[in-house]
């Protein structure tokens, strides 16, 4: 070969190679950027200035523990107020299980995840933890021998709670009777269902920190962050998720679908988020799952209420609401308006209106939530006003249709039948967007398909 | 754990559990015996009173929430519209066995109260949360129709 | 019972009742209520009364109190039997009310069901025809004979008109009620002459319903009103699977519940007993009980569904054999066959179970909307460990029954009685309440049923051959009605399709009885409503198959069932068969049937919507009942069996899941409502034939009817209950 040939070729494969490696390199960049945007974002408590110091340093009220209400109370006492304000039985106790025992399904898009069995049974459940390995599950996400736990536990919040609130729990849980329930093996598909990458994810998604108070905040604040953010998790639903499945603190409680139910903005923002609420409103939907004029929580929020919220003190509601008040404010989109003019008290409607769901809504609801949307009958079926039925999606509006709701933190349980089994996904896509039409700003418009497919999120 | 209200007129006080439905409290400590229990849910009508002049279904609606509130049962219906309704009924023969129909008449009677003259479909509006298995439908629809002439009249 | 009744205005005012001047008005409304039209369902005997016979009492006070052997359950018996009595009577309507009988096989038996007492197959006015009217005509004659004896006049010359009788020659009159006195001693004739016909006064006009009024202002009694002093309220926890039983239970919570009383247990469950109904509810709901499922249901619906369409396959008994259905299949021209699915129904009456028992060592008194005494009586006598006379059942207004009351088990009358011996059969009295959930949970259903058919046409398209295999529940098996069990066949699981009226030369059924722990029973139409659905359904598909019109190819087939042909005539020339066929979307469906000895055609009209939803806009109804009594009832209960039936059709189903009944109330067992309510034209076919059934056959046409019409208008056939569950082809 000549040498010009070589040259030649050489320059032939300079001209090929070079511009090559810079698109690798830039698109190398472009994505460590993105990760490191990702993974290096604010945590739950950054959007609040003010310096951090350790509980130790920390000179007002210690924020952590059981409410000043409770101080002469039971270690179990106190372990089992814990136990509720970090609302573990929930997701630890199956549809009509024994609480604690585990066996509760999480529909994820990747897969179906049970929830384990938390009592002290030595094989099934957590006997055999050693205070160690209770706070490394906690705070770390890590279970016994090493198991990775997935995030669906929300360690990456429970990470914050102080040791002694920790174990505190344990020693409620062991205080109960051990339950003999192996929870059902998950079914998580590639490459989910390989536990060891969960350790990566917690590498880069658990800030595994202790809870610190801000200096410059008072005690009030303070007690509410660490009831929001490590005990309550309110961010693990309320905050949207980036391509990671962690929370993107950016922008923080702008919302999120969770569970095939729609988990409302509850940023500071006056249009999308509770800004407008009052305090009362605020106290009353915290402690009772329902606010006049604002709605009556159902689904998931409702079982937060019933099994976790209405059970805190006074005082500890008040400092959430406190916290929560300072959250920045974040704009969303989802619930373009909210209308708080009840409808005609008379069945008249527009002409638009959805005749098959104006017919269900007559036989099947009329009678508690009324025409005007102002239910004649309890204050907790009225539909003017909610977000419910001003979000143009209904999503809330067709689950709690399909669902139902039994609450009973109020002062005499109150429960809406569930009529999924008998009205077809065409009926009630139709009547969720007659309720849509006739009490929301703007109404919706469901397809028989999107009712499917909330049917099987769970 | 007492409740005082008005029941079809007259200053009423009822000691009962505060969660009681308004349907136990009318049967049961008041004795009144014409509403009727279908559902318990709020499904059929059966047990449809008026509350402030409303019908509403007593079987959902807690004795305590009625405090200070004015309450009429079949026993109390007085108006011009409820006696038209009451004849139509008998005019247009519509019970059959007659278990719904106490919360039908209620419907009827608060429908007419609000809307003298009701189309079919504002009849359909008011009337289809009443269930009658006999489904003597459509002779309540024609007995409104009915009620609603003879009451103008 | 008024008294009763009276008492517990008291009792509530004493007990609940703070003093306020709303008091005494309570108390007036209830005092009043009782002088009301309810009493007539109830009757309350004049001071001085003349019985000539145990169907009808006449009172000094001109009041005529029929006595009815027949439970009024809203099918309008009371005011049929009190027709015909009072036609022949000659009573003036306005004088006449209906008191229920009591329990007595001997004089009230159900001439129908030969030495038994109580209602059902549509046979109250049947079977009581000529009895009847043979009683009122006789205590006419004792009247009649007591005003000749009085005024010493031949009793052939005194004429009775409303209640008055009538001598013109001598220009004298009296009421009924003057003359019980003296009728009281005079001897019952042997025969009497009957009217003719032509000259009947009430039968066939339209009398005003006895039980109207007091259903038209809350007077009216039903069981769940019943209060008798010192009485409690019953509600019995019951196994979430059929065949369950308790383990133990754990009545901790439930006892610590205000108001309640004890908590027992009885064989078919633990009931919580309280001073009212809402304690005995919040009570029932604290209580936790332990079930031992070793012998229960464990299978879902459509398991079982699976294993009857396999059973289909088998060899089964046969229920009719004509010809050679199998060999003439094989010659037939063109072979068409057609699967059928009907799901488990709930009656689900208005009005949920109930029954107030009051029982002492020596007697057992139980007050309810009761359909069949005489087996009630001994079903309760033999729990209470007392004889069957000692046990007397008061029937009151039934709030709706379907065939849900009549029930060879008894059974909420036997779960009454046993926790009123459970509690110490001290002479308290108990009301045991059901829920709407207990209701659609308990059992008692319409069986599940699966049909094949298969049927052959030859080169004209003339109906050959028809081979039909049904798979389902025995209602009769097991009760002490097997007897009415023929070589294996329960005849109500066939009826409709043995007795096919279509003339077809090669006709086969058969019956593959199952058999599950799921509790089953007559559901208004009995074997008719499957057996209609299915052979009305197909035969329009053979029709369709044949190239003809579905009326003419019916009709072609009923030589020799005129009456049958009858009403479908009138049926499809009301309807406008044969006029312009409907828009787009719409379509006519028409089909026939015989139960319970009449006839009833019916064509709907449906309309379907893009989304598939279907409406049914009007059904027009032909009956042949033979002597229309009260055509005004007939049309009612044309009306009310075409809105029973379309609410099965389009909406009705009894699912389980691992033997766990899917549902519970009115939320997810779905009926019709108002709105979904087709108009109803009801033509009566004139006749002079003895009067047959109404209260049931006009359900059977209608589901087949809708199909056909949603053929019609989509060219989509129905094989499955209910259609809004899309049960398509
Ligand atoms: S009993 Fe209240 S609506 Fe049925
Ligand atoms: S008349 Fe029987 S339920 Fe309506």
């Amino acid at each position: 070969m000549s040498l010009q040939s070589r040259i030649f070729a050489s320059s032939q494969r300079g001209r090929a190679t070079h511009p090559l490696l810079w698109t690798l390199a830039a698109i190398l960049v472009v994505v460590l950027g993105v990760f490191a945007y990702i993974a290096f974002g604010p945590g739950p408590m950054d959007f609040a200035s003010g310096k951090h110091v350790t509980l130790a340093d920390y000179k007002g009220v210690n924020p952590t523990g059981v409410p000043k209400e409770l101080q002469s109370a039971s270690p179990i006492e106190k372990g089992e107020y814990l136990t509720r304000a970090a609302d573990c039985m929930v997701c630890h106790t199956a549809k009509e299980g024994t609480p604690f025992a585990g066996g509760r399904a999480f529909v994820l898009p990747f897969g179906t995840l049970y929830s384990t069995n938390i009592t002290a049974d030595p094989e099934t459940g957590i006997g055999h933890y050693s205070d160690q390995d209770f706070l490394d599950a906690l705070h770390k996400g890590i279970g016994k021998n090493h198991t990775k736990l997935y995030p669906a536990m929300p360690y990456a919040s429970y990470t914050y709670m102080s040791d002694g609130d920790a174990l505190a729990i344990k020693a409620y849980l062991f205080s109960l009777k051990p339950v003999q329930a192996a929870a059902p093996a998950n079914t998580l598909s590639f490459p989910f269902n390989q536990r060891a990458l969960m350790s990566l994810w917690a590498a880069f998604f658990n800030p595994d920190r202790r809870f610190e108070p801000n200096a410059e905040r008072g005690d009030e604040w303070n007690r509410g962050a660490y009831l929001v953010e490590a005990m309550e998790h309110c961010g693990e639903c309320h905050t949207p998720r980036n391509l990671m499945f962690a929370l993107n603190n950016r922008k923080k409680f702008a919302g999120e679908i969770q569970a095939g139910w729609r988990a409302y903005n509850i940023s500071s923002d006056k249009g999308s988020g509770v800004g407008a609420w009052s305090d009362a409103d605020l106290l009353h939907y915290l402690s009772i799952g329902h606010a006049d004029g604002r709605g009556t929580a159902a689904g998931p929020m409702g079982e937060a209420v019933d099994g976790s919220l209405s059970h805190l003190q006074a005082s500890d509601v008040a400092a959430m609401v406190t916290y929560l008040r300072s959250v920045a404010p974040v704009a969303t989109s989802e619930i373009p308006a909210v209308n708080a003019t009840p409808a005609s008290a008379t069945f008249a409607d527009a002409k638009s209106a959805d005749v098959r769901g104006k017919q269900v809504y007559e036989g099947a609801c009329a009678g508690c939530h009324g025409w005007s949307g102002i239910s004649p009958v309890l204050p907790f079926a009225s539909l003017t006003g909610t977000r419910g039925v001003n979000d143009p999606k209904a999503t809330n509006v067709a689950q709690i249709i399909i669902r139902g709701a039994q609450r009973h933190s109020m002062d005499e349980s109150v429960s809406m039948p569930d009529f999924g089994t008998t009205y077809t996904d065409a009926e009630i896509a139709s009547v969720a967007n007659y309720v849509t039409g006739r009490f929301g700003a703007q109404g919706s418009s469901l397809t028989a398909d999107n009712v499917a497919k909330l049917r099987a999120a769970d | 754990m007492s409740t005082t209200f008005t029941l079809n007129g007259q200053a009423t006080t009822l000691e009962g559990d505060d969660a009681m439905p308004l349907l136990w409290a009318i049967r049961e400590l008041a004795g009144l015996h014409g509403t009727k229990f279908g559902c318990g849910m709020a499904l059929c009508g059966a047990c449809t009173v008026h509350l402030d002049g409303q019908a509403v279904r007593s079987c959902v609606t807690p004795l305590a929430s009625v405090a200070g509130r004015a309450v009429t049962t079949i026993e109390g219906l007085s108006s011009k519209q409820a006696k038209a309704v009451q004849a139509a009924w008998i005019d247009v023969q519509v019970p059959q066995c007659g278990y719904c129909q106490s919360g039908q008449i209620m419907s009827a009677t608060a429908l007419l109260e609000k809307n003298p003259a009701p189309t079919d479909a504002d009849i359909d509006g008011a009337m289809s949360g009443n269930i009658c298995r006999c489904a003597t439908y459509n002779r309540i629809r024609a007995a409104i129709h009915t009620a609603a002439t003879a009451a103008k009249a | 019972m008024s008294i009763a009744i009276f008492d517990k205005s008291k009792t509530s005012r004493r007990d609940f009742l703070k003093a306020s001047t709303g008091l005494s008005a309570i108390a007036l409304t209830i005092g009043f209520s009782w002088t009301g039209p309810s009493r007539r369902a109830l009757g309350a005997p004049a001071e001085a009364s003349f019985m000539p016979n145990a169907f009808v009492r006449i009172g000094s006070d001109n009041s005529v109190t029929v006595i009815s052997k027949h439970v009024e359950l809203g099918q309008g018996a009371y005011t049929g039997i009190a027709t015909v009595l009072a036609e022949e009577l000659d009573a003036d309507w306005a004088q006449v009310r209906v008191e229920s009988a009591p329990a007595d096989a001997k004089r009230y038996n159900n001439l129908a069901f030969g030495t038994m007492q109580g209602t059902g197959g549509s046979s109250a006015m049947s079977n009581s025809w000529v009895q009847l009217r043979e009683a009122g005509a006789k205590a006419r004659a004792m009247l009649c004979a007591a005003a000749a004896h009085e005024w010493h006049v031949p009793a052939s010359e005194i004429s009775v008109e409303k209640g008055v009788l009538t001598h013109a020659a001598s220009n004298r009159r009296a009421s009924f009620g003057a003359l019980v006195k003296t009728a009281a001693t005079l001897p019952m004739p042997e025969k009497v002459e009957l009217k003719d016909p032509k000259s009947f006064k009430l039968i066939g006009t339209r009398p005003p319903r006895v039980d109207v009024p007091s259903k038209c202002d809350g007077t009216a009694l039903f069981t769940i009103d019943v209060v008798q002093p010192g009485m409690l309220v019953a509600l019995l926890m019951r196994p979430p699977r059929f065949g369950g039983q308790v383990k133990s239970f754990d009545d901790s919570a439930a006892a610590k519940v205000p108001g309640v009383v004890k908590v027992v247990q009885v064989s078919r469950g633990v009931a919580v007993i309280a001073k009212t109904f809402w304690s005995a509810k919040v009570g029932r709901d604290a209580l936790k009980v332990e079930w031992d499922e070793s012998k229960a249901e464990m299978r879902g619906s459509a398991q079982m569904m699976a294993q009857y369409r396999e059973l289909a396959g088998k060899p089964a008994a046969s229920a009719r054999n004509d010809g050679n259905a199998a060999e003439a299949l094989t010659k037939a021209a063109r072979r068409v066959a057609a699967e059928y699915e009907f799901p488990y129904l709930a009656h689900a009456p208005m009005e949920p179970m109930d029954a107030v028992v009051k029982l002492t060592a020596e007697s057992c008194d139980i007050w309810t909307g009761d359909q069949f005494q005489t087996i009630d009586q001994m079903n309760a006598a033999q729990v209470a460990g007392l004889k069957p006379p000692q046990v007397n059942i008061h029937t009151l207004l039934a709030g709706g029954s379907f065939g849900r009351r009549a029930n060879a088990y008894s059974d909420f009358i036997v779960e009454a009685v046993s926790i009123a011996k459970a509690h110490g059969a001290d002479g308290t009295p108990i009301k045991l309440q059901w829920t709407r959930e207990d209701d659609i949970r308990g059992g008692l259903y319409r069986p599940m049923y699966f049909h094949k058919i298969e049927a052959g046409l030859d080169a004209n398209g003339k109906l050959t051959a028809w081979r039909q295999v049904i798979v389902g529940q025995s209602i009769l098996a097991g009760t002490p009605l097997a007897a009415m069990m023929k070589n294996g066949i329960d005849p109500t699981s066939v009826e409709g399709a043995a007795t096919l009226s279509y003339d077809i030369p090669n006709i086969s059924v058969d019956l593959a009885t199952t058999e599950s722990k799921v509790p089953v029973l007559w559901w208004r139409v009995v074997g008719s409503s499957h057996t209609t659905f299915a052979v009305e359904s197909f035969i329009d598909e053979m029709a369709h198959a044949a190239g003809k019109d579905p009326y003419a190819f019916r009709r072609d087939m009923l030589a020799h069932s005129p009456r049958m042909k009858a009403v479908l005539d009138l049926a499809a020339e009301k309807a406008g068969w044969n006029s312009a066929p409907l828009q787009k979307g719409r379509g006519r469906g028409i089909a026939v049937t015989e139960a319970f000895n009449s006839y009833v055609a019916q064509v709907a009209e449906v309309t379907v919507d893009e989304k598939g939803e279907i409406r049914v806009d009007r059904v027009v109804c032909a009956v042949d009942c033979g002597t229309a009594i009260n055509p005004d009832i007939i049309k009612a209960q044309m009306e009310g069996g075409i809105g029973f039936g379309a609410s099965a059709a389009l909406y009705g189903a009894i699912s389980l899941k691992d033997g766990h009944v899917e549902q519970s109330n009115f939320n997810d067992y779905r009926v019709l409502r108002m709105n979904e309510m087709p108009k109803v034209e009801v033509y009566i076919v004139p006749s002079s034939e003895p009067p047959t059934g109404v209260g049931e056959p006009g359900v059977a046409p209608v589901g087949p009817a809708i199909a056909n019409a949603v053929f019609a208008a989509t060219g989509k056939r129905h094989y499955q209950f209910p259609f809004a569950k899309g049960g398509a082809a």
